[in-house]
């Protein structure tokens, strides 16, 4: 991935090709494009810009879980709480509080917050296997308070958005050209974010830790300050997609919080390539789509017509994804992103050196930078 | 003092389903650092196989009730020996790669059992006795919580047994400690993986038929919310520690029990409120070592 | 003179990191035979990589058989006995238990380890992890000297030990090497001169120098030059 990074440092082409992307997004509305076998409907029409704000969401909050995984390296299980406080948060703020939109989004972010700090300060206790366990355990007494408190949430009938307060132009499916673009600019923050603390001192400090939590410590830092704050950004970002999610879909169910949630984006990183920014996107994408065909390819004649050796497990698309997933993980272990990555480097060296050196070389580099940051912080710390 | 007496003893009762799935997350997490996210699926197959037996049997006689508790435990064992043999062996020593195929399993396994069973639960039947409740110190005591507790120890015993005054047993007690050293007495360690995934899935498949009586249905979530509660009482009892396990479901049980009667059904937040607690005071649980 | 252990462009790396750089060395098949260095090395790294028990590459030959491609148990069952640096007993199982999970064969050898550590026959029963570290020590050694093996590897055995442990400890060493070729990792180089016939010394993850190990120790330049230290004084060892 720093290979990645410095080659984006020296040639800017993944930058015009992601600013191109933005505009082509950004456009799609506008435009009568028709991709079928993927798409639903022509793009200007709101079943396709439903499905791909849908993609974008999920997308971002794969963004954001990519740091946690990605950057810092903990195995979080309970990632969908915060996104859950986002979308819980803002209807809740709507609902009770009777505030506007804007300081109803403000409501819901610093709820985010709190939750992220205490929750993550607690499971920071632990690392590694156990912390996946403790996050789960409080994403779960999340999802129960959600499920419980039916007076406030909704209960297992869900939240649905109180409008009042929402300007005109971000309310039914009328406008839900103008939710795409509010999606796509919470697509962009976080990519931003994302971005930013990669680049930063923060990002090295947490990607460090990650190799060797030792020579970190040794060094005089301290280590679980970076990954208690790249947690709580992850998760700031996580509930700004829960409000943008609320908006678009007006209302959220108790889903929003649960494990299954987290599980999810877990699969659209590993799926789209743990470290990859754009690979999280990708997978959030391909994911939406996948999962949107595969429901409909389930209710088809084809599968209809096949023995139930054959149908039951088709007609089941949690089956096929999670089947995937197991895929991915065992043969694929780059996902998606990984995949192009080693494939392009391969064919770049294929011209100057052997296969065989390559693959000797990318681990030591990977080391080498870190040691390089290790050492950099190492003196900024001191001075 | 009845209305005590019934809730701590329901405590125990579900305290002991509790560990009946703990025990083998708590083994396999110990000896191979494996999380088993797929533990839940294990004990869903094994209550609906057993469910498929007994109702083909006469479900309320005693001896169908029995054949569902083998064919459970068995059902749990091969599968669960399937999934070390299949997913967890060829990433050997790759930790976030297990956890995550066995996310995928449960993932798939679920959706799977929802496309054989429907997500709705399907009721089952039970011998008569299990569906009455016996008095103690005028508490009414549902029979069902009498039969997980003589499970649960019948297992715990069997468990001791086993891992003290066998030669497996050693090599497990042996292996949670220092693996490496195992493999360098010329011990294929990987044996020893196979067998606890083995017991692990049997305990959870009978668990699973147990649950099944517990709830009184069975349904492709049957595993699922227990397996949360399952992780939540192998961190408190320290990871990897049998005996912190057993203590740690109990109390984790009665706790629940308590809260839940007493402070207005705020059970299941009490237990993730004490599990924050443990985790502040003591990081490696009630009775497990420093993690690694 | 016949070989039991070639390893030829041995490398080895934990974490990615390459703590054994391309080491070449045969040992005799009698005798004991010392691998000296100053600390960090790579010697522990060495007989580790040799079993297998981190990343390797490059080729080992076991009585001309190559074993650089077999997991750890399999190189042990062909006959390689294994002395842990830090002892690396079970604590949480009897000395019984722990002899008894090293046992390979049939036959054990008990009345030899009986013979060389009594001080163990009446703590059978005892847990391992309450002994003392002489004590665990002989643990170690007797799980490796229980079975009948074609070679020990045998890392810092006196490490931390009192010095009338660290003479029972040569003794033991002493015996067996009269049935078995030991490979041996030692800084008290007292110990090394008592019982080594070869040396083989390590620099920066390389051989420097091989030899017999009364030469290398009787050559007080060299002896500094490599290890670091001057001719060690009675006790205390190389540090």
């Amino acid at each position: 991935m720093t290979a990645a990074v410095a080659a984006a440092r020296r040639i800017p082409v993944p930058l015009v090709v992601g600013v191109g992307l933005v505009i082509l997004m950004a456009c799609l509305p506008l435009l009568n494009i028709s991709v079928p076998g993927v798409l639903p409907t022509p793009t200007y029409q709101p079943g396709t810009l439903a499905l791909l704000s849908l993609a974008m969401i999920f997308a971002a909050l794969a963004l954001s879980y990519n740091m946690l995984l990605g950057t810092a390296g903990m195995l979080s299980f309970g990632h969908a709480l915060y996104f859950g406080a986002g979308a819980y948060g803002l209807g809740i703020g709507l609902e009770n509080l009777g505030v506007p939109l804007w300081p109803g989004v403000f409501v819901a972010l610093i709820g985010g917050l709190v939750i992220a700090l205490v929750t993550g300060a607690v499971s920071m206790r632990v690392s590694g296997i156990p912390f996946a366990m403790v996050t789960l355990a409080f994403a779960q007494a999340g999802s129960v308070l959600v499920r419980r408190n039916s007076s406030v949430t909704g209960g297992e009938e869900g939240l649905s958005l109180n409008t009042a307060g929402v300007p005109d132009w971000l309310v039914g499916v009328v406008n839900t050209r103008n939710l795409y673009w509010a999606t796509l600019a919470v697509l962009l923050v976080v990519y931003l974010v994302s971005v930013w603390v990669d680049r930063s001192r923060l990002g090295h400090l947490a990607r460090a830790t990650r190799e060797n939590e030792l020579r970190v410590r040794v060094l005089g830092l301290e280590p679980s300050r970076a990954r208690l704050l790249v947690f709580v950004i992850a998760a700031l970002c996580a509930s700004l997609v829960g409000v943008a999610y609320m908006l678009l879909q007006s209302g959220t169910v108790p889903r929003s919080v649960s494990a299954d949630l987290t599980i999810t984006v877990l699969v659209i990183v590993v799926l789209g390539g743990v470290g990859y920014r754009w690979g999280a996107i990708v997978g959030g994408v391909v994911y939406t789509i996948l999962d949107q065909r595969l429901t409909v390819l389930a209710g088809s004649d084809m599968i209809e017509s096949l023995p139930s050796v054959l149908r039951v497990p088709l007609s089941e698309p949690l089956f096929i994804l999670g089947a995937l997933f197991i895929l991915v993980v065992m043969f694929l272990p780059g996902g998606i992103a990984g995949t192009v990555d080693s494939w392009m480097s391969r064919r770049r060296a294929g011209s100057a050196h052997g296969d065989a050196e390559m693959s000797d070389d990318a681990p030591a580099g990977r080391i080498e930078g870190a040691e390089q940051v290790l050492e950099t912080a190492g003196q900024e710390a001191r001075s | 003092m009845s209305t005590l007496v019934l809730v701590l003893l329901t405590g125990i009762g579900l305290g002991a389903l509790y560990f009946l799935v703990a025990s083998g997350l708590s083994l396999i997490y110990g000896l191979m650092h494996v999380l088993n996210f797929a533990h839940g699926a294990f004990l869903t197959l094994g209550a609906f196989m057993g469910f498929e037996v007994a109702r083909r049997l006469d479900s309320t006689s005693w001896w169908a009730f029995a054949v569902s508790i083998l064919v459970g435990g068995l059902v749990g064992a091969g599968v669960a020996a399937l999934t070390e043999l299949a997913l967890i062996r060829p990433l050997y020593e790759r930790h976030i790669e297990q956890v995550l195929v066995t996310v995928g399993l449960a993932f798939a396994a679920v959706a799977l059992y929802e496309g054989i069973w429907g997500s709705d639960p399907i009721y089952i039947q039970a011998p008569a006795w299990m569906r009455e409740t016996t008095g103690v110190l005028g508490a009414q005591v549902p029979n069902t919580y009498w039969v997980l507790m003589a499970a649960a120890t019948a297992l715990l015993i069997s468990l001791v047994v086993f891992l003290r005054y066998t030669r497996f047993g050693t090599i497990i007690r042996a292996g949670v400690e220092n693996r490496a050293m195992v493999t360098a007495l010329g011990i294929d360690v990987r044996t020893a993986f196979l067998l606890v995934f083995a017991i692990g899935g049997s305990a959870a498949g009978v668990g699973g038929v147990l649950a099944a009586h517990y709830t009184g249905y069975v349904s492709a979530h049957l595993g699922s919310t227990l397996l949360i509660f399952a992780f939540i009482v192998t961190v408190i009892g320290g990871l990897g520690s049998l005996p912190g396990a057993a203590i740690a479901s109990v109390m984790v049980a009665v706790l629940q029990q308590f809260a839940n009667y007493y402070l207005g059904g705020t059970g299941d937040i009490i237990v993730v409120v004490a599990l924050a607690g443990v985790l502040l005071v003591r990081p490696s649980g009630l009775l497990g070592r420093r993690f690694a | 003179m016949s070989t039991i252990l070639e390893v030829e462009g041995l490398h080895a790396s934990i974490n990615g990191q390459q703590v054994v750089e391309d080491v070449s060395f045969t040992v005799p098949a009698t005798g004991i035979t010392a691998v000296l260095g100053r600390n960090g090395v790579g010697k522990t790294s060495t007989l580790r990589a040799i079993l297998g028990l981190i990343d390797r590459g490059g080729e080992v030959r076991l009585a001309g058989e190559r074993i650089d491609g077999l997991r750890t148990h399999r190189i042990v069952r062909k006959g390689v006995g294994y002395v842990p640096e830090d002892r690396e007993v079970f604590g949480s199982l009897t000395v019984e238990e722990n002899l008894q999970l090293a046992v390979r064969q049939r036959q054990p050898r008990r009345e030899l380890v009986d013979a060389l550590f009594p001080d163990l026959v009446q703590r059978r029963r005892q847990m391992a992890g309450t002994l003392s570290g002489g004590q665990q020590q002989m643990v170690s050694l007797a799980r490796a000297l229980i079975n009948d093996n074609r070679l020990l590897l045998v890392d810092e055995p006196t490490k931390g030990l009192a010095p009338l442990i660290v003479d029972q400890v040569a003794d033991a060493l002493e015996e067996a090497s009269a049935t078995v070729p030991i490979l041996l990792v030692e800084q008290n180089l007292e110990v090394v001169r008592r019982l080594a016939t070869d040396a083989i010394v390590i620099s920066g993850g390389r051989v420097v120098h091989t030899g017999r190990a009364a030469d290398i120790l009787g050559d007080e330049e060299l002896t500094h030059r490599l290890l670091g230290v001057g001719v060690a004084p009675a006790t205390g060892g190389a540090r």
